[in-house]
Protein backbone atom coordinates (compact mmCIF):
# COMPACT_ATOMS: atom_id res chain seq x y z
CA UNK A 1 0.00 0.00 0.00
CA UNK A 2 0.85 3.34 -0.81
CA UNK A 3 1.38 6.26 2.14
CA UNK A 4 2.33 9.89 1.78
CA UNK A 5 4.27 12.41 3.57
CA UNK A 6 3.15 15.57 2.87
CA UNK A 7 6.23 17.35 1.57
CA UNK A 8 8.55 14.26 1.09
CA UNK A 9 7.07 11.93 -1.39
CA UNK A 10 5.07 8.65 -1.09
CA UNK A 11 6.40 5.40 -0.47
CA UNK A 12 5.19 2.09 -0.55
CA UNK A 13 4.76 -0.08 2.44
CA UNK A 14 4.23 -3.56 3.07
CA UNK A 15 0.52 -4.76 4.32
CA UNK A 16 2.13 -6.51 7.32
CA UNK A 17 3.93 -2.82 8.60
CA UNK A 18 0.70 -1.69 9.03
CA UNK A 19 -0.05 -2.74 12.38
CA UNK A 20 2.72 -0.79 13.88
CA UNK A 21 1.69 2.09 11.77
CA UNK A 22 -1.92 2.27 12.90
CA UNK A 23 -0.86 1.81 16.66
CA UNK A 24 1.42 5.08 16.26
CA UNK A 25 -1.26 6.67 14.57
CA UNK A 26 -3.60 5.68 17.22
CA UNK A 27 -1.16 7.67 19.86
CA UNK A 28 -0.34 10.34 17.44
CA UNK A 29 -4.48 10.79 17.28
CA UNK A 30 -4.67 10.61 21.40
CA UNK A 31 -1.59 13.67 21.58
CA UNK A 32 -4.04 15.91 19.58
CA UNK A 33 -7.07 14.89 21.52
CA UNK A 34 -5.43 15.74 24.84
CA UNK A 35 -4.03 18.93 23.32
CA UNK A 36 -0.60 18.01 24.11
CA UNK A 37 2.15 19.30 21.96
CA UNK A 38 4.85 17.41 22.91
CA UNK A 39 3.71 13.86 22.61
CA UNK A 40 2.11 15.06 19.54
CA UNK A 41 5.46 16.02 18.18
CA UNK A 42 7.20 12.62 19.42
CA UNK A 43 4.30 10.51 17.83
CA UNK A 44 4.35 11.89 15.02
CA UNK A 45 8.71 11.61 14.03
CA UNK A 46 7.81 8.48 15.38
CA UNK A 47 5.39 7.68 13.22
CA UNK A 48 6.98 8.97 10.29
CA UNK A 49 10.79 7.30 11.11
CA UNK A 50 8.74 3.71 10.90
CA UNK A 51 7.66 4.76 7.67
CA UNK A 52 10.49 6.09 6.07
CA UNK A 53 12.40 3.00 7.68
CA UNK A 54 9.94 0.08 5.91
CA UNK A 55 9.04 1.83 3.25
CA UNK A 56 10.12 2.08 -0.22
CA UNK A 57 10.12 5.55 -2.28
CA UNK A 58 8.17 5.91 -5.37
CA UNK A 59 9.29 7.10 -8.07
CA UNK A 60 8.79 11.06 -8.49
CA UNK A 61 6.78 10.86 -11.62
CA UNK A 62 4.54 7.99 -10.85
CA UNK A 63 0.54 8.66 -10.38
CA UNK A 64 -0.78 6.57 -8.07
CA UNK A 65 -3.35 7.97 -5.08
CA UNK A 66 -1.92 7.07 -1.95
CA UNK A 67 -3.97 4.91 0.80
CA UNK A 68 -2.89 6.49 3.60
CA UNK A 69 -1.55 10.10 4.20
CA UNK A 70 0.82 11.44 6.90
CA UNK A 71 1.18 15.25 8.17
CA UNK A 72 4.52 17.10 7.14
CA UNK A 73 7.20 16.41 10.15
CA UNK A 74 7.60 20.05 10.90
CA UNK A 75 3.63 20.58 11.25
CA UNK A 76 2.51 21.89 14.34
CA UNK A 77 -0.45 20.51 16.39
CA UNK A 78 -2.66 22.80 15.38
CA UNK A 79 -1.45 23.07 11.87
CA UNK A 80 -3.32 19.42 11.95
CA UNK A 81 -6.00 19.82 13.32
CA UNK A 82 -6.71 22.70 11.08
CA UNK A 83 -6.12 19.72 8.11
CA UNK A 84 -8.38 17.72 9.93
CA UNK A 85 -11.06 20.33 10.12
CA UNK A 86 -14.20 20.65 8.00
CA UNK A 87 -12.21 24.55 6.37
CA UNK A 88 -9.16 22.33 6.29
CA UNK A 89 -5.59 23.44 4.72
CA UNK A 90 -5.30 21.47 1.94
CA UNK A 91 -5.88 23.36 -1.21
CA UNK A 92 -7.52 22.71 -4.08
CA UNK B 1 -11.15 7.63 12.45
CA UNK B 2 -6.82 8.10 12.55
CA UNK B 3 -5.28 10.64 11.50
CA UNK B 4 -3.86 9.39 8.44
CA UNK B 5 -7.04 7.55 6.95
CA UNK B 6 -8.78 11.21 8.01
CA UNK B 7 -6.12 13.07 5.81
CA UNK B 8 -6.22 10.58 2.91
CA UNK B 9 -10.42 10.76 2.72
CA UNK B 10 -9.83 14.74 3.20
CA UNK B 11 -7.34 14.47 -0.01
CA UNK B 12 -9.62 12.16 -2.17
CA UNK B 13 -12.86 14.12 -1.70
CA UNK B 14 -11.35 16.96 -3.26
CA UNK B 15 -9.91 14.97 -6.03
CA UNK B 16 -13.86 13.98 -6.58
CA UNK B 17 -15.40 17.34 -6.15
CA UNK B 18 -12.70 18.59 -9.16
CA UNK B 19 -13.93 15.53 -10.86
CA UNK B 20 -17.51 15.83 -10.41
CA UNK B 21 -17.42 18.78 -11.80
CA UNK B 22 -16.53 17.90 -15.84
CA UNK B 23 -19.25 16.02 -17.87
CA UNK B 24 -16.24 15.30 -20.45
CA UNK B 25 -13.21 13.35 -18.59
CA UNK B 26 -11.26 15.00 -21.48
CA UNK B 27 -11.71 18.21 -20.43
CA UNK B 28 -11.08 17.02 -17.14
CA UNK B 29 -7.71 15.74 -18.11
CA UNK B 30 -6.83 19.07 -20.17
CA UNK B 31 -8.09 21.60 -17.43
CA UNK B 32 -6.27 20.05 -14.53
CA UNK B 33 -2.96 20.15 -16.61
CA UNK B 34 -3.37 24.08 -17.07
CA UNK B 35 -4.02 23.87 -13.41
CA UNK B 36 -0.86 22.07 -12.81
CA UNK B 37 1.08 24.27 -15.03
CA UNK B 38 -0.48 27.31 -13.04
CA UNK B 39 0.60 25.82 -9.77
CA UNK B 40 4.20 25.14 -11.11
CA UNK B 41 4.55 28.28 -12.27
CA UNK B 42 3.73 29.20 -8.58
CA UNK B 43 5.69 27.38 -7.17
CA UNK B 44 8.69 28.17 -9.09
CA UNK B 45 7.51 31.56 -7.99
CA UNK B 46 7.43 30.69 -4.16
CA UNK B 47 10.77 29.25 -4.60
CA UNK B 48 12.52 32.79 -5.76
CA UNK B 49 10.18 34.55 -2.97
CA UNK B 50 12.16 32.57 -0.16
CA UNK B 51 15.54 32.85 -1.81
CA UNK B 52 15.00 36.73 -1.99
CA UNK B 53 14.24 36.58 1.86
CA UNK B 54 16.90 34.69 2.53
CA UNK B 55 19.43 36.58 0.22
CA UNK B 56 18.05 39.86 2.24
CA UNK B 57 18.54 38.11 5.59
CA UNK B 58 21.96 37.75 4.49
CA UNK B 59 22.49 41.49 3.79
CA UNK B 60 21.60 42.48 6.73
CA UNK B 61 23.84 39.91 8.89
CA UNK B 62 26.34 41.35 7.10
CA UNK B 63 25.65 44.72 7.44
CA UNK B 64 25.31 44.42 11.70
CA UNK B 65 28.53 42.14 11.53
CA UNK B 66 30.10 45.45 9.82
CA UNK B 67 28.78 47.76 12.29
CA UNK B 68 29.96 44.65 15.30
CA UNK B 69 33.66 44.92 14.00
CA UNK B 70 33.16 48.50 13.87
CA UNK B 71 32.28 48.57 17.45
CA UNK B 72 34.84 46.05 18.68
CA UNK B 73 37.86 48.16 17.21
CA UNK B 74 36.28 51.06 18.62
CA UNK B 75 36.44 49.59 22.52
CA UNK B 76 40.18 48.48 21.47
CA UNK B 77 40.40 51.69 20.38
CA UNK B 78 38.36 53.39 23.45
CA UNK B 79 40.54 50.82 25.73
CA UNK B 80 44.41 52.10 24.31
CA UNK B 81 43.59 55.58 24.73
CA UNK B 82 42.76 54.98 28.59
CA UNK B 83 38.86 55.62 28.21
CA UNK B 84 37.60 52.47 29.80
CA UNK B 85 34.14 53.83 29.89
CA UNK B 86 33.94 54.25 26.41
CA UNK B 87 35.26 50.59 25.36
CA UNK B 88 32.72 49.51 27.79
CA UNK B 89 29.43 50.95 26.00
CA UNK B 90 31.17 50.41 22.32
CA UNK B 91 31.10 46.42 24.00
CA UNK B 92 27.83 46.53 25.58
CA UNK B 93 26.44 47.44 21.88
CA UNK B 94 28.29 45.29 20.23
CA UNK B 95 26.86 42.46 22.52
CA UNK B 96 22.80 43.23 21.67
CA UNK B 97 24.58 43.35 18.07
CA UNK B 98 25.42 39.92 18.87
CA UNK B 99 21.76 38.93 19.75
CA UNK B 100 20.83 39.99 16.72
CA UNK B 101 22.93 38.45 14.66
CA UNK B 102 22.62 35.22 16.12
CA UNK B 103 18.63 35.76 15.79
CA UNK B 104 18.83 36.76 12.49
CA UNK B 105 21.01 33.50 11.62
CA UNK B 106 18.40 31.22 13.31
CA UNK B 107 15.79 32.83 10.26
CA UNK B 108 18.82 32.37 7.50
CA UNK B 109 18.68 28.82 8.42
CA UNK B 110 14.78 28.21 8.52
CA UNK B 111 15.00 29.99 5.24
CA UNK B 112 17.00 28.07 3.91
CA UNK B 113 15.26 25.11 4.62
CA UNK B 114 12.48 26.30 3.62
CA UNK B 115 13.63 26.88 0.21
CA UNK B 116 15.58 23.31 -0.55
CA UNK B 117 12.21 22.22 0.40
CA UNK B 118 10.27 23.88 -2.08
CA UNK B 119 12.50 22.87 -4.79
CA UNK B 120 12.18 19.44 -3.87
CA UNK B 121 8.50 19.67 -3.97
CA UNK B 122 8.93 21.64 -7.48
CA UNK B 123 11.54 18.89 -8.73
CA UNK B 124 8.70 15.90 -8.01
CA UNK B 125 5.69 18.38 -8.77
CA UNK B 126 7.50 19.33 -12.56
CA UNK B 127 8.41 14.96 -12.59
CA UNK B 128 4.83 14.36 -11.80
CA UNK B 129 3.29 16.81 -14.80
CA UNK B 130 5.35 15.57 -17.40
CA UNK B 131 3.90 12.48 -16.67
CA UNK B 132 0.43 13.57 -16.56
CA UNK B 133 0.95 15.16 -19.62
CA UNK B 134 1.60 11.54 -21.40
CA UNK B 135 -0.82 9.73 -20.11
CA UNK B 136 -3.36 12.27 -20.26
CA UNK B 137 -2.21 12.28 -24.53
CA UNK B 138 -2.48 8.64 -24.33
CA UNK B 139 -6.48 8.27 -22.75
CA UNK B 140 -7.26 11.22 -25.28
CA UNK B 141 -5.90 9.52 -28.21
CA UNK B 142 -7.79 6.34 -27.02
CA UNK B 143 -10.80 6.90 -25.67
CA UNK B 144 -13.73 5.32 -24.94
CA UNK B 145 -15.94 6.54 -22.03
CA UNK B 146 -16.26 3.25 -19.82
CA UNK B 147 -12.73 2.22 -20.23
CA UNK B 148 -10.66 5.77 -20.15
CA UNK B 149 -12.70 7.05 -16.78
CA UNK B 150 -10.82 4.28 -14.85
CA UNK B 151 -7.46 5.36 -16.10
CA UNK B 152 -8.80 9.54 -15.87
CA UNK B 153 -9.79 8.57 -12.03
CA UNK B 154 -6.57 7.17 -11.20
CA UNK B 155 -4.07 9.73 -12.85
CA UNK B 156 -6.07 12.82 -11.91
CA UNK B 157 -6.18 11.25 -8.30
CA UNK B 158 -2.32 10.59 -7.95
CA UNK B 159 -2.13 14.23 -9.32
CA UNK B 160 -4.68 15.90 -7.58
CA UNK B 161 -3.32 14.76 -4.05
CA UNK B 162 0.63 16.15 -5.35
CA UNK B 163 -1.29 18.98 -6.16
CA UNK B 164 -2.52 19.61 -2.45
CA UNK B 165 0.49 18.35 -0.80
CA UNK B 166 2.40 21.21 -2.94
CA UNK B 167 0.17 23.25 -2.27
CA UNK B 168 0.50 23.20 0.95
CA UNK B 169 4.09 23.82 1.26
CA UNK B 170 3.70 26.69 -0.89
CA UNK B 171 1.31 28.09 1.63
CA UNK B 172 3.50 27.01 4.56
CA UNK B 173 6.45 28.65 2.81
CA UNK B 174 4.58 32.14 1.93
CA UNK B 175 3.16 32.14 5.67
CA UNK B 176 6.77 32.26 6.72
CA UNK B 177 8.42 34.15 4.47
CA UNK B 178 5.85 36.64 4.99
CA UNK B 179 6.19 37.80 8.47
CA UNK B 180 10.00 37.35 8.03
CA UNK B 181 10.08 39.79 5.23
CA UNK B 182 8.14 41.83 7.39
CA UNK B 183 10.80 41.63 10.37
CA UNK B 184 13.41 42.32 7.93
CA UNK B 185 11.66 45.37 6.64
CA UNK B 186 11.52 46.39 10.23
CA UNK B 187 15.16 45.72 10.64
CA UNK B 188 16.15 47.29 7.35
CA UNK B 189 14.28 50.96 8.27
CA UNK B 190 16.04 50.85 11.44
CA UNK B 191 19.47 50.21 9.54
CA UNK B 192 18.87 53.06 6.98
CA UNK B 193 17.28 55.76 9.50
CA UNK B 194 19.70 54.96 12.42
CA UNK B 195 16.52 55.24 14.61
CA UNK B 196 18.36 52.28 16.79
CA UNK B 197 22.43 53.65 17.96
CA UNK B 198 23.07 50.11 18.06
CA UNK B 199 22.39 49.35 14.30
CA UNK B 200 23.35 53.26 12.86
CA UNK B 201 27.14 52.92 11.32
CA UNK B 202 26.25 56.06 10.34
CA UNK B 203 24.40 58.47 12.76
CA UNK B 204 24.94 59.12 16.03
CA UNK B 205 27.87 57.69 16.45
CA UNK B 206 29.04 59.48 19.89
CA UNK B 207 31.60 56.88 20.94
CA UNK B 208 33.40 57.50 16.92
CA UNK B 209 32.58 61.44 17.95
CA UNK B 210 33.86 61.09 21.32
CA UNK B 211 37.35 58.95 20.41
CA UNK B 212 37.28 61.94 17.59
CA UNK B 213 37.43 64.64 19.86
CA UNK B 214 40.06 63.48 21.97
CA UNK B 215 41.84 61.85 19.00
CA UNK B 216 41.80 64.88 16.94
CA UNK B 217 44.86 64.27 15.06
CA UNK B 218 46.78 62.56 18.39
CA UNK B 219 47.18 59.38 16.01
CA UNK B 220 50.34 61.56 13.89
CA UNK B 221 51.18 63.36 16.80
CA UNK B 222 52.02 59.52 18.88
CA UNK B 223 53.33 58.58 15.69
CA UNK B 224 55.56 61.61 15.73
CA UNK B 225 56.55 61.50 19.41
CA UNK B 226 57.24 57.79 18.38
CA UNK B 227 59.59 58.83 15.98
CA UNK B 228 61.49 61.23 17.70
CA UNK B 229 61.99 58.81 20.44
CA UNK B 230 63.13 56.49 17.80
CA UNK B 231 65.59 59.33 16.60
CA UNK B 232 66.94 60.39 20.08
CA UNK B 233 64.98 63.83 19.97
CA UNK B 234 62.77 63.37 23.12
CA UNK B 235 61.23 61.29 25.05
CA UNK B 236 58.77 58.24 24.83
CA UNK B 237 55.09 59.24 23.90
CA UNK B 238 52.76 58.05 26.49
CA UNK B 239 50.46 55.54 24.80
CA UNK B 240 47.19 57.05 26.85
CA UNK B 241 45.64 60.86 26.62
CA UNK B 242 46.72 62.34 29.69
CA UNK B 243 42.93 63.78 30.25
CA UNK B 244 39.75 61.84 30.69
CA UNK B 245 36.54 62.75 29.37
CA UNK B 246 35.12 65.96 30.64
CA UNK B 247 34.06 66.25 34.68
CA UNK B 248 36.12 62.93 35.25
CA UNK B 249 39.27 62.54 37.63
CA UNK B 250 42.34 61.26 35.52
CA UNK B 251 42.28 58.05 34.01
CA UNK B 252 43.97 54.70 35.96
CA UNK B 253 47.04 53.32 34.55
CA UNK B 254 46.15 50.54 32.03
CA UNK B 255 47.86 48.57 34.96
CA UNK B 256 45.74 49.24 38.10
CA UNK B 257 42.31 48.18 38.60
CA UNK B 258 39.54 49.68 36.62
CA UNK B 259 37.20 52.16 37.77
CA UNK B 260 33.31 51.69 37.87
CA UNK B 261 32.38 53.25 34.59
CA UNK B 262 30.73 56.50 34.77
CA UNK B 263 26.49 56.47 34.27
CA UNK B 264 25.88 56.19 30.41
CA UNK B 265 23.01 57.27 28.76
CA UNK B 266 20.65 54.11 28.32
CA UNK B 267 20.24 53.27 24.61
CA UNK B 268 17.59 51.60 23.14
CA UNK B 269 17.78 48.11 22.03
CA UNK B 270 17.23 46.27 19.39
CA UNK B 271 13.63 45.72 18.88
CA UNK B 272 12.37 47.77 20.92
CA UNK B 273 9.52 50.18 19.66
CA UNK B 274 8.98 48.01 16.72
Amino acid sequence: MIVRIMGEGQTEIDPSDLDVLNALDGELEAAIEAGDEEAFRACLHDLLDKVRHVGRALPDDSLESSELILPPADASMEEVREMLGDEGLIPG
Amino acid sequence: MSVMKRLSMIFRSKANNALDKMEDPRETLDYSYQRQLELLQKVRRGVADVATSRKRVELQINQIEAQSRKLEEQGRKALGVGREDLAREALTRRSSLQTQIADLRVQHDNLQAEEEKLTTASHRLQAKVDSFRTRKETIKATYTAAEAQTRINEAFSGISEEMGDVGLAIQRAEDKTASMQARAGAIDELLASGALDDFSGQRGDDIQAELDRMGGGHDVELEIARMKAELGQGPAPKSAIESGPPQQHQQPQQHQQPQQSPQTQQYRQPGEGL
